[in-house]
């Protein structure tokens, strides 16, 4: 399936990119993290496990274990602080 | 619903400055059903860790789409948890100074009771919920600001558990 994944602050300037689209088997966003990871360089590093990463699913906070829809867009960022 | 406190705009992401004054009056718009307006307002801090001029500008950097759909929700939660009118939310982006604004949340309701609890519950709720990031410029470079644990206890209070911090 195809997925949209985006990036933000410092894992958006460590990845070097604002957004991608990916094509993917990964059946959650664990899995999705996972395969990225895989990809090594940058990807491993900003999303590494033990590292504080927030994922959303379709513009919503999501847990990790979501399943993963055709077409989704997929965000990865660090613990936010706006106000 | 016909007021026309709540068929305003709710939500306002922008880079240009607000007007507290002018939003609270437009957020009373001729509704006499208001006894109390609660407002909150965040400005930029021009230290960290209490050394003062560390900070030379701030950039924020948020998720559009995502940040107006969220505080719209959080707006919706205040509007279920408290007897409130009208809310409104202004969060601005970009590169900011010191003494600059940065956010605005107004509430209006019948008595001041209902207005102070949801305009905590909208900040508390923003600080950990919100896509938001901000940047500091600092002497030594630039560093992105980190979450602090404090801000998911604020929202707990309220019920609701986060795990950003």
């Amino acid at each position: 399936m195809n997925v949209t994944v985006k990036y933000f602050a410092s894992i958006r300037e460590t990845v070097g990119i604002a957004s991608e689209r990916r094509t993917t088997t990964a059946a959650s966003l664990t899995a999705l993290r996972d395969e990225l990871i895989a990809l090594g360089g940058a990807y491993a590093e900003s999303l590494a496990r033990g590292r504080a990463v927030r994922i959303a699913l379709n513009q919503v906070m999501c847990d990790e274990s979501a399943a993963l829809v055709d077409g989704a867009e997929v965000a990865f960022f660090p613990p936010v602080t706006g106000g | 619903m016909t007021d026309a406190s709540a068929s305003m705009v709710r939500v306002l992401i922008q880079t240009g400055d607000f007007d507290l004054s002018a939003e609270i009056s437009a957020l009373r718009a001729q509704d006499a059903r208001v006894g109390a307006v609660c407002s909150f307002v965040g400005t930029v801090r021009d230290r960290t860790a209490g050394t003062p001029g560390s900070i030379s500008s701030m950039e924020l950097e948020h998720y559009p789409g995502m940040t107006e759909k969220s505080i719209e929700a959080m707006i919706d939660e205040a509007q279920q948890r408290f007897d409130i009118f009208g809310a409104r939310v202004i969060h601005r982006i970009g590169v900011l100074q010191p003494l600059d604004q940065i956010v605005m949340v107004a509430v209006t309701s019948a008595h001041r009771g209902e207005s102070f609890q949801a305009c905590e519950f909208l900040m508390d709720y923003l600080k950990t919920q919100a896509p938001f990031w901000k940047k500091e410029q600092m002497p030594d470079g630039a560093r992105w600001v980190d979450a602090r644990v404090a801000d998911d206890a604020a929202l707990a209070k309220w019920g609701i558990q986060a795990s950003n911090g």
